[in-house]
């Protein structure tokens, strides 16, 4: 895990942030929290319409599933009531490990697909849950965005051989 | 140079630089340390922090530690004197339930104080700059020619929630589009989800996050307060049946006191509790509530999208519902690299953006210096501007009139956060709000003056810390 991190830390120092885009909250069904799946035209020549709408629908999933409303959640309600809320201290909300999940995906999502193809999706929680930010960065060396030098088998394997290891 | 006097030059006067202040000026080594510092600390919101960042409030706490007080004494006094009578003449239950009581209301109204109410944090320069972009095309889309000159229409987005068109408005301090329901607090400096009101009685807003610790605090309060009235009550009959009630009364003083307070305490807080119980049950807030916007009135296609339906549900969901994380990630750590947000306004917000890049504000003291003098002298008269609306707002009557007890407290305390800094923009005009118009209009005035001195206090509040670390950086050089 920490030598993924480490070559996407190495992706945004060895590459130069282009510009980048933000995935807007999408209100129509009220205050939950939902983004747009409108395909932004900056990316356009730089990731499959498909794979990003893809992505966000999984996104949406998750939040919908962190603030779904029903049994689990009441029960969740009323114990954490009963206890005085210090049940908090020993366990985490529902919320916050549906939350760590989608920290993971989006990890994940970064490794394999966005990385590969110059991009970075910052966690919306991040940013305060309000955007889906999504750093595009120029390709320096040839080959593009493969992160330089560093590690052995991380996630942004595709990239192709390139220009990785002109540092 | 050594100072004072010439004279030998044997006493070198050279006072020492004493190395435990964090001046910048030291390796970088130290400096790395200096700068982890938690984002609590470069907080943009009028808010106070304690435990390191652990408990949030607003900046007035006087109100609340005014209910801390009245609660405390109150109780302690009924346990004191009332209790050991009761629990031998009537049952031990009376002070266990007492007890449970007051356990309750004093953790619900800390958890209601001490937590974040659903801050939204402010959008980063570059979102910022994002948003400004899109909104300048569509002016200027809608204009035909871009804008210069006289002032653009208010930011406004429009979305259809459930079949009801809702308008969703731009923040111009936090820079970002309001989510639906949220408000921002003047008092607090803050965008808060599902903003209901600005509670002085408990020192922080009341929004997403805490309602629910808010409404079973005023919910048992009100069980506490007719507890005690009650058993004070029988307490002062059965004593003055056995020694006349001139007698008891002056066998147990407390009691009076218990009374009295219980007494105005009464009205006020079980109206607002039936207030918020109707409230919780047609899933609105108070400021919703009071603006009527889901009212009939407005119009007869007018309902509350929000609303699940039935008022078990929207109990339930108020209630019991999930609890969102805070956003504001009070004691994180601040990450060098990533941008702050920048304080609001003119030109001089590349200070608030790098407030955690010492080593480039160490290149600037000399610039930041000049905003100091100004912005301390604003901070110094802006404050006293501040503090007396509030006081006059908030500690006018502790005991409102029977007349309105249930929107009184809500109308009071509504008034102030009512601020869309945007001046044009009014959210309040006495024809819109239905009920206590009086004291609304009352409100209002001093209200738009303080929203000008928040708006000066929010942006030189940054810009002052920013200043007096420069400061200390000329100081030391």
């Amino acid at each position: 895990m920490a030598t993924e991190v480490h070559n996407l830390q190495e992706l945004r120092r060895s590459a130069s942030l282009a510009t980048k885009v933000f995935i807007q909250r999408d209100y129509s069904d009220g205050t939950i929290c939902q983004f747009q799946t409108k395909f932004p035209p900056e990316l356009d020549s730089r990731i499959e319409r498909q794979l990003f709408e893809e992505t966000v629908k999984t996104l949406n999933g998750f939040y919908a599933e962190a603030e779904k409303i029903g049994g689990s959640s009441y029960l969740e309600g009323c114990l954490a009531c009963a206890t005085a809320y210090f049940i908090f201290l020993c366990m985490e909300t529902h919320y916050e490990k549906v939350l760590k999940k989608i920290s993971r995906y989006i990890q994940e999502q970064n490794e394999k697909i966005f990385a590969p193809r110059g991009l970075l999706l910052t966690d919306p929680v991040e940013r305060g849950m309000r955007v889906i930010e999504i750093s595009i960065y120029e390709d320096r060396c040839s080959s593009g965005s493969s992160s330089s030098g560093s590690s052995s088998g991380s996630g942004s394997s595709s990239g192709g051989g390139g220009g990785a290891g002109s540092r | 140079m050594p100072p004072g006097g010439g004279g030998p030059m044997k006493d070198c006067e050279y006072s020492q630089i004493s190395t435990h202040s964090s001046s910048p000026m030291e390796s970088p080594h130290k400096k790395k340390k200096i700068a982890a510092r938690r984002k609590w600390e470069v907080f943009p919101g009028r808010n106070k922090f304690f435990c390191n960042g652990r408990i949030m409030m607003a900046r007035q706490t006087g109100v609340f530690y005014l209910t801390l007080v009245l609660i405390l004494v109150t109780s302690g006094l009924f346990f004191a004197f009332d209790c050991p009578y009761l629990a031998v003449k009537i049952t031990p239950a009376i002070p266990a339930v007492a007890g449970i009581l007051f356990f309750f209301v004093m953790g619900t109204l800390l958890r209601t104080s001490f937590s974040d109410p659903g801050v939204l944090p402010r959008a980063t320069p570059d979102e910022a700059a994002d948003l400004e972009r899109q909104i300048g095309n569509t002016e200027d889309i809608a204009n035909g020619t871009s804008s210069g000159g006289y002032r653009p229409p208010p930011r406004t987005k429009e979305v259809i929630i459930n079949g009801q068109t809702v308008k969703l408005k731009y923040c111009f301090t936090c820079k970002i589009f309001r989510p639906p329901r949220a408000s921002h607090c003047s008092l607090c400096d803050n965008c808060v989800e599902r903003f209901d009101h600005h509670c002085p009685w408990v020192g922080n807003c009341v929004g997403k996050r805490n309602y629910r610790f808010f409404y079973m605090f005023i919910l048992s309060l009100s069980f506490l307060t007719v507890f005690i009235f009650a058993f004070v009550l029988t307490h002062v009959i059965l004593r003055s049946q056995q020694t006349g009630f001139l007698n008891a009364l002056k066998d147990s003083p407390a009691s009076v006191l218990e009374a009295v307070v219980c007494f105005f305490s009464v009205w006020s807080i079980v109206g607002l509790s039936g207030f918020h119980t109707y409230l919780i049950s047609s899933n609105q807030t108070t400021n919703e509530d009071i603006k009527g916007s889901w009212s009939n009135k407005r119009g007869k296609e007018n309902y509350n999208p929000y609303s699940y339906g039935n008022i078990f549900t929207n109990c339930c969901v108020a209630l019991c519902g999930p609890i969102s994380p805070s956003l504001i990630d009070r004691r994180g750590y601040i990450q060098p690299d990533t941008p702050q947000p920048a304080a609001p306004s003119n030109g001089i917000t590349m200070y608030g953006a790098t407030q955690s890049q010492s080593d480039m504000a160490a290149a600037t003291p000399l610039l930041q210096s000049e905003p100091s003098l100004t912005s301390d002298e604003l901070h110094l008269s802006g404050k006293p501007g501040l503090g007396t609306p509030c006081a006059s707002l908030t500690l006018g009557p502790p005991t409102p009139p029977a007349s309105m007890p249930n929107l009184t407290e809500a109308a009071l305390a509504d008034v102030i956060p009512r601020k869309d800094e945007h001046m044009g923009h009014q959210f309040l005009t006495p024809d819109e709000a239905p009920s206590p118009p009086r004291l609304l209009a009352a409100g209002s005035p001093l209200a738009h003056s303080r929203t000008m001195h928040v708006l000066g206090l929010a942006s030189q509040d940054s810009l002052h810390e920013d200043s007096v670390r420069g400061l200390v950086k000329l100081s030391s050089v």
